[in-house]
């Protein structure tokens, strides 16, 4: 590789982010094509991905040597201390250039090569079959069917060629409105429920410059509503917040005038949910334009619904701001809650769940279809479209369903991983965590209904991990994707920093048990069947003294016994391993320990103080 | 009897809202001397439904028409309310609420006529804290001695009769140092950690007053301590109290320890809150907590405002201080406040139960809690409920019992059928009989019945000190309880039955093999 200077370096330390009594372990740095790999003196390998890495730092010299701060994708930092400058500075430049790929060519996933043969590689791919998922909820059924515009992507490039619409749409329509939307992205379905009838499309926002109206549009938005016999209206999802729509809409009156006869029908109609939002619209339509009435029938039947996810820029600066709380050692909890709330965080994970919660509402208890949109519908229509999903149908709360889902609501209705995660070197204003934040709003599910889920935080966590790797094909476009088990999720932010917390898990014993469980009731089988055996045997008076040593070394109650006091010790192993692992020192209170030193030095120099203090 | 002045009415048709998640219950409302009932008729289920009338913390009421309403916020931090026909009705059962529930005369209390079938009086009153504990010392050391000095309370009456002390002082001495503490509270050992053989006292404040005074016996007191621990060894006294306040308290006769007068003794000031700061943030945070309709920001920055993970914070990192002192240090700590009452008896159990694996079990946090908390001024016990289970989220394996034990006390101490937390000092118990004529809370938790509810199906036994992070990203807000009426309970509930399940399938599947696996052998 030719960005590679120096492949090894030796007296590394790296430091432990949240220890205050800065604990380091000392340990060797191997630069590799693909990975940065440190090695401790106890053999403890850290690996980190160059995909992975999302900001590399040096900083000023200092007598240890020269500190050189990783930031990762997947939110772990590592702080490292190379000795000799010139081997930082190597280093350093390396990492620049290998976490930094200008073409889809030089992804690891193109490189990586997990011993399998082209069938099998053909066979992961199949794994999800889009055309098999809209058939399980139903469709193509009278009112829906499978739509050939798009199957060489001249409607839409950014869709994928089978895309389901109203039967009643036909291709003329469906053209007009694929005029009228921005990036070619017309309405069409993302979920139909099967009981209700009702449907969830999606679509991007009407395109601005377009002076009056779009009849095909408004026919495409009917059959949609007439799709559903269940309810005569439907509602329109815009996902942006009404503030900034406002200030847009000021500027851009043409879309300004459409937006608001549209609303004007409803304010007159009074459906309008959120009665300050009348005046707002009110003022909107008298700036806007003076004839904002006469086509009021146009979008007939339709209640708009305004729900505000901030947009990409927002998320990506708010995910900094959290990081860096997060990071902080030694915050009080009031500066922590501040900065937690300043963050807005919380806030925006908020708003996506609100705004599937009203999706999902709408169709259980209105039986009411809905179109959700934003700007280009492919950031927070992909959110709330799949997480109502998620709400709406137990199956995308399986682990395969989770991957269907995904498929369906992200990879193939074009939401742009390579720009959002950067996978590329390229824009930063493109890169945002609105896929983070779905995986967040999921997290929050199965910590509120633990039993729904057939996946846990490892498999979120994995997901997350994956869509930054580059080491399979799914985000970025080519290859299947495997399964490992991972960490915790809660510790998305924090699960490489061994002083924080949880210490024990509960979820690994839980599988540990349960695992175990398994493997003793099939070896009880295995132990009643060889009773059997035995018996008649027994019985048939073959059995001999030497059968029968024959058969006890491989006895299953021997084994048996062997895998049970083996299976319960591990877990006792791993809880007293990071119970070890966590020790005063580590945390915060252990500042005192200075003062305990500082109180008769001489007592400290003794045998207990410093030895143990830095073991 | 008493009671029946108080009642004012017989009973009353009435509507009970129990909060979002439970359906309303209609039936005919009764009160009486100690419960509220509200019976729905024999087909409903349940076909009763009771409350503790001292569980009853504040009451308002209205009346509308001819019917009124009725608010009962009580100590569980529930909030229930009665809609009422008859505006008599109404008003006549808010007073006899009112009335029965600030009864002040402990022994008309409920403990002292509840006598539940499958109990005995007298049961699991066989706890001697001091006694028991006493038995486990001396097998480790001969320093300490049990002196019954406080038999009739005369030293000090909010000490139980018997105390723990360094054996090489005498009862003599224990009263000079008795009179110079606040509330006659000396020091006395509050913990022997046997793998490091020091020690946790805890105390109330030396009253050296303006004039500085000192205390020969008091200061011999603990220089036997240090002593007997280990040639050389090195107190720290923690004082609950900033710099600032201990030096205040010398004013109205308080005070600390001279450095001069305790050789090998040091002082650390670490504040903790207590009394009316601590009450208000807990009411602060049930009032964040009971907001339904509040945005993220909010929230958070209402969260922020009560403070209360805050004094969770400092609560455990003061714990962890005395622990790691003795753990680490080989020193020996005293722990004091101003009364030693509160803050004191925080610091020194949450550092037990971090160095201790004994006060882990079931058993051993009983005895924790009654060595420990004789008196607890409420929400500093719920503070340390808190820290617990902190500690348990952090180490869920460590804990033999659960969440449902920490809810289960908190109710408890607040309102309760059993005589456990009634009166503030032993000296009180004694004198109304406690232990006699009410049963202990123990013989009811104690109860197999109870034991799925109270015990930690993951619970393995672990030897080490288990030291928690006090970062404030590693704290979390106690769910279970704060939001206990307001969240639906289902899903987490359905959980830890699966988690039982899984882990007492465990259990059985773990023997069966072994029975078993004997029989395929001639």
């Amino acid at each position: 590789m030719e960005h590679i200077r120096t492949t090894k370096v030796e007296q590394v330390k790296l430091l432990d982010r949240f220890s205050t009594s800065n604990k380091s372990l000392t340990g060797t740095l191997y630069l590799t094509a693909t990975h940065l790999l440190f090695i401790d003196s106890h053999q403890k390998e850290t690996w980190i991905l160059h995909h992975h890495i999302a900001l590399v730092e040096k900083l000023a010299l200092t007598t240890s040597g020269c500190p050189l701060v990783i930031q990762c994708k997947n939110f772990r930092t590592v702080h490292f201390i190379v000795p000799r400058e010139r081997d930082c500075h190597d280093i350093y430049n390396s990492l620049l250039q290998l976490s930094k790929q200008a073409k889809y060519e030089d992804l690891y996933a193109f490189s990586y090569n997990p011993k399998q043969n082209d069938s099998e590689r053909l066979r992961g791919w199949q794994l999800v079959d889009l055309a098999e998922e809209y058939k399980r909820m139903g469709v193509p059924n009278s009112n829906w069917q499978l739509s050939d515009a798009n199957r060489d992507y001249k409607i839409c490039e950014t869709y994928p060629r089978e895309l389901y619409v109203p039967r009643i749409a036909s291709k003329p329509i469906i053209v007009g409105s694929s005029k009228f939307r921005s990036k070619g992205r017309f309405p069409v379905l993302s979920y139909y429920h099967q009981n209700k009838e009702a449907a969830i499309c999606r679509c991007s926002q009407p395109l601005s410059g377009f002076s009056a109206r779009c009849l095909e549009d408004e026919h495409l938005l009917q059959a949609i509503s007439k799709a559903n016999p269940a309810n005569r209206y439907m509602y329109v999802m815009d996902t942006r917040p009404r503030h900034r729509m406002q200030s847009w809409w000021a500027t851009q009156k043409d879309i300004g005038r459409i937006i608001v006869r549209i609303s004007s029908k409803i304010w007159n109609d009074e459906k309008i949910r959120e009665s300050d939002g009348k005046k707002r619209l009110n003022a909107m339509a008298n700036r806007a334009a003076g004839k904002g009435y006469e086509n009021e029938d146009n979008y007939s039947n339709i209640r708009f619904q305004f729900v505000g996810i901030e947009n990409i820029h927002v998320m990506r600066s708010s995910l900094q701001k959290l990081l860096e709380v997060n990071g902080t050692k030694g915050l009080s909890v009031s500066d922590f809650y501040s900065g937690l709330e300043n963050a807005g965080w919380l806030r925006h994970i908020k708003a996506v769940m609100d705004a599937a919660i009203f999706l999902a509402k709408a169709i259980m208890v209105e039986n009411a279809s809905v179109l959700v949109h934003c700007s280009d519908g492919w950031d927070r229509t992909s959110q709330v479209c799949s997480l109502g999903s998620l709400l709406l149908d137990p199956y995308y709360r399986t682990i395969r369903g989770f991957m269907v889902l995904i498929e369906k609501d992200w990879i193939s209705f074009g939401h742009k991983y390579s720009e959002r995660c950067g996978h590329l070197d390229g824009d930063p204003k493109e890169v945002s965590p609105v896929f983070t934040q779905f995986l967040e709003c999921v997290w929050h599910l199965t910590e509120q209904f633990p039993q729904a889920f057939e996946f846990n935080e490892a498999f979120l966590l994995q997901i997350h991990e994956h869509i930054h790797s580059c080491q399979f094909g799914n985000f970025i476009g080519n290859c299947q994707k495997e399964r490992e088990e991972l960490k915790f999720w809660r510790n998305m932010y924090h699960q490489f920093d061994r002083t924080l917390h949880p210490r024990q898990s509960v979820f690994n014993i839980i599988m540990n048990m349960n695992e175990q469980n398994k493997q003793l009731q099939k070896d009880v089988k295995d132990l009643e069947s060889q009773i059997k055996q035995h018996k008649n045997k027994q019985t048939d008076g073959v059995l001999t003294k030497e059968l029968l040593n024959s058969v006890r070394p491989e006895s299953p109650a021997l084994k048996t016994s062997l895998c049970l006091k083996e299976q319960t010790l591990l877990p006792v192993n791993d809880a007293l391993r990071t119970i070890e692992g966590s020790n005063p020192a580590d945390n915060r209170y252990s500042e005192y320990a200075d003062e305990f030193s500082k109180a008769e030095p001489a007592v400290v120099s003794s045998e207990y103080g410093v030895a143990r203090m830095t073991c | 009897m008493e009671f029946s002045e108080l009642i004012r009415t017989g009973q009353a048709q009435a509507e009970l809202l129990r909060g979002p998640e439970m359906p309303p219950l209609r039936g005919t409302l009764c009160v009486t001397g100690h419960h509220l009932l509200l019976s729905p008729g024999p087909q409903a289920t349940p076909d009763l439904w009771l409350l503790l009338l001292r569980s009853v913390d504040s009451i308002e009421k209205r009346v509308a028409g001819d019917a009124g309403t009725i608010t009962l916020r009580c100590k569980d931090l529930r909030v229930l309310q009665l809609d009422i026909e008859g505006v008599e009705a109404t008003l006549d059962i808010a007073r006899s609420i009112e009335a029965l529930s600030s009864l002040e005369s402990v022994i008309t209390s409920f403990p002292f006529f509840y006598r539940p079938k499958g109990l005995r009086l007298g049961e699991a009153w066989h706890f001697h804290p001091p006694e028991r504990y006493y038995k486990r010392i001396a097998r480790e050391t001969r320093a300490w001695r049990l002196s019954e000095a406080n038999e009739d309370f005369s030293l000090c009456p909010s000490y139980p009769r018997a105390v723990i002390v360094p054996r090489a002082v005498d009862d003599d001495a224990l009263a000079r140092s008795a009179r110079f503490r606040q509330g006659g509270r000396f020091p006395v050992l509050s913990y022997y950690h046997a793998p490091r053989g020091t020690v946790l006292l805890r105390s109330s404040q030396p009253l050296t007053g303006p004039q500085k005074l000192r205390c020969a016996e008091d200061e011999e007191l603990l220089r036997a301590v240090l002593a007997e621990a280990r040639p050389g060894a090195r107190g720290f006294i923690v004082d609950t109290r900033s710099a600032q306040a201990a030096k205040q308290a010398r004013m109205t006769g308080g005070g600390t320890e001279a450095k001069a007068a305790y050789p090998g003794w040091k002082r650390l000031h670490r504040p903790l809150e207590r009394g009316r700061p601590l009450q208000e943030s807990f009411v602060r945070l049930m009032e964040a907590c009971g907001d339904p309709e509040q945005s993220m920001d909010r929230w958070l920055s209402r969260l922020d405002g009560c403070r209360w993970l805050s004094h969770v914070k400092e609560a455990l990192s003061t714990a962890c201080l005395a622990a790691q002192g003795m753990e680490w240090e080989g020193a020996c700590i005293l722990v004091h406040g101003a009364e030693g009452t509160d803050s004191t008896l925080l610091v020194t159990s949450l550092a037990q139960l971090i160095l201790d694996p004994l006060s882990r079990t079931m058993a051993g946090f009983q005895e924790l809690i009654e060595r420990e908390w004789i008196q607890h001024e409420a929400p500093i016990f719920l503070l340390f409920l808190d820290c617990v289970w902190q500690l348990g989220r952090q180490f869920p394996l460590s804990l033999e019992f659960g969440e449902g034990m920490l809810l289960a006390l908190f109710d408890h101490s607040y309102a309760s059928p059993f005589g456990t937390f009634l009166c503030n000092s032993e000296k009180e118990r004694c004198l109304c009989e406690v232990r006699t004529r009410t049963h202990s809370l123990w013989s009811g938790l104690n109860q197999p019945k109870e034991q799925r509810k109270l015990r930690n199906p993951l619970y393995v036994p672990n030897p080490l000190a288990i030291w928690p992070s006090v970062e404030p990203q590693s704290l979390r807000l106690w769910q279970g309880l704060f939001l206990r009426w307001t969240h639906p309970p289902e899903p987490s509930e359905v959980a830890w039955e699966k988690v039982w399940q899984i882990a007492t399938d465990q259990k059985t599947e773990g023997s069966q093999p072994t029975d078993s696996a004997s029989e395929p052998q001639p």
